[in-house]
């Protein structure tokens, strides 16, 4: 099953390799984002530090989704899904290994730029290691989640709205405690009850969500 | 090879299969056991459900009335639809390679072997968007060189290929009949072989608006 799970992970990061645009479309989304935040608001540093760790975790959320929508489609369109589910493994394997490349590409390049957002937007340099770490363990979250609405609409017209609408309640408590912890960490105060709260979620994603994405893939 | 070559146990059978696509029954109370060294020619009109019976062979379709039973759960199956399943950016090399790697794994040459077997010497590395219909048709077929199975379903394999073309894939069924395995295959053209065995799906097609037996009660 490794050895099944490796070839769909070799051959997903060689497509990305061969159009790069996928990988570097959400990081540019995500850049500009937030470029255009201070323009539209205000340029204040004061303001900016305070709403910048709910700005950087929206502005991560909405790259991720972009990014979604795709996750299972081109693999239906041109007949590769049916190949991947006809392999003998359980299909959990077949989504954790996508969403795995799906993470590695949207999720980590937003990582590893997000000290120099967090520069941009005044966050105070204490609170970048929190920022960095709650988005470590809250993007994988992330794209996990997205799995199942993905699967939900693979082979459905214009699938993407329905996605945002299925996939945004359960983005919400993310949001909520990935904001706060960076708060929290620009404050001075403790992360370690909204660092666990993330991991929880993390963990209950990774155990619910390959194996139900799997089953709506079957559909 | 990965199956036994004795030609008395069946590969895998149906009972009493039936589909029913939009509430119109397309088929039903199909049976028919698949035996090493058959071949198996669907025929029916278009919408006959050809392709939803090999779907629901190889387990893509739900297979709601009816059974289809595998003689055991090693048994490897290839299937071919009308998406071939290549991704357009990656070569003719890579496709097979990913292909083969989700159940096994595949050397570079046994890869160049395969492709040189379905007439593509020369374009293992071309990109496979830069390929012709039929050449992308043949680098899928070039799947049931490189990986070995018991029982192939192939859907319209003849599509877009020339006719040189059609002559190989059916000695390549000749072939794979003869040493053991068993083939499922849909097309339009006849196939000029002794052991074909034809399954008209015209004839376990109902009525219009007949409906399967459990679920009658629903519709009027």
């Amino acid at each position: 099953m490794i050895r099944y799970m490796w070839a769909i992970v070799r051959r997903d990061l060689l497509l990305v390799a061969r159009q790069p645009a996928e990988m570097i479309n959400p990081l540019v989304f995500f850049l500009l984002v937030i470029a255009l935040f201070p323009l539209g608001v205000s340029p204040e540093a004061a303001l900016l530090s305070q709403t910048a760790a709910g700005v950087i975790w929206v502005a991560a959320m909405l790259a991720t989704l972009l990014s979604l929508e795709l996750l299972f489609k081109l693999d239906h369109d041109d007949g590769s899904l049916e190949q991947l589910l006809l392999a003998p493994y359980p299909s959990w394997s077949l989504v954790l290994a996508k969403v795995f490349v799906h993470w590695l590409v949207s999720g980590l390049p937003l990582i590893l730029i997000s000290p120099l957002i967090a520069t941009m937007l005044f966050l105070p340099s204490h609170a970048v290691p929190t920022l960095m770490l709650s988005l470590l363990i809250g993007t994988p979250t992330l794209s996990l989640l997205g799995a199942i609405g993905a699967a939900l609409v693979t082979g459905v017209r214009g699938g993407g709205m329905l996605l945002t609408l299925l996939i945004l309640p359960l983005y919400v408590p993310v949001i909520i405690f990935g904001a706060s912890s960076v708060a929290a960490a620009a404050q001075g105060m403790a992360i370690g009850g909204y660092m666990a709260l993330l991991a929880a979620m993390f963990v209950f994603a990774l155990m619910i969500t390959p194996w139900s994405a799997g089953s709506a893939l079957k559909l | 090879m990965s199956f036994t070559p004795s030609f008395d146990v069946h590969l895998l059978c149906t009972s009493a299969l039936a589909c029913e696509r939009d509430s119109r029954v397309l088929y039903n109370d199909l049976n028919f056991v698949v035996k090493p060294g058959h071949l198996w020619h669907v025929k029916g009109r278009n919408g006959a459900g050809k392709t939803t019976l090999l779907r629901q062979l190889a387990g893509l379709h739900p297979v709601d009335t009816g059974e289809v039973l595998y003689s055991n759960n090693s048994i490897k199956m290839i299937y071919i639809g009308h998406k071939l399943g290549l991704k357009e950016q990656l070569t003719a090399d890579e496709n097979l390679c990913w292909l083969a790697g989700l159940d096994g794994s595949s050397t570079q040459s046994q890869r160049y072997a395969a492709l040189e077997h379905v007439g593509l010497r020369g374009y293992e590395e071309n990109p496979v968007a830069q390929l012709s219909a039929g050449q992308k048709r043949r680098v899928a077929l070039a799947r049931l060189h490189l990986c070995k199975a018991d029982v192939w379903l192939l859907d319209e394999p003849f599509t877009s290929l020339d006719q040189q073309g059609i002559i190989d894939e059916i000695d390549w069924l000749r072939q794979h009949t003869r040493a053991g395995g068993a083939v499922l295959m849909t097309s339009h053209q006849d196939i000029n072989l002794p052991n074909v065995k034809i399954l008209d799906l015209g004839q376990y097609s109902p009525l219009l608006g007949e409906c399967l037996p459990d679920k009658g009660s629903s519709i009027i």
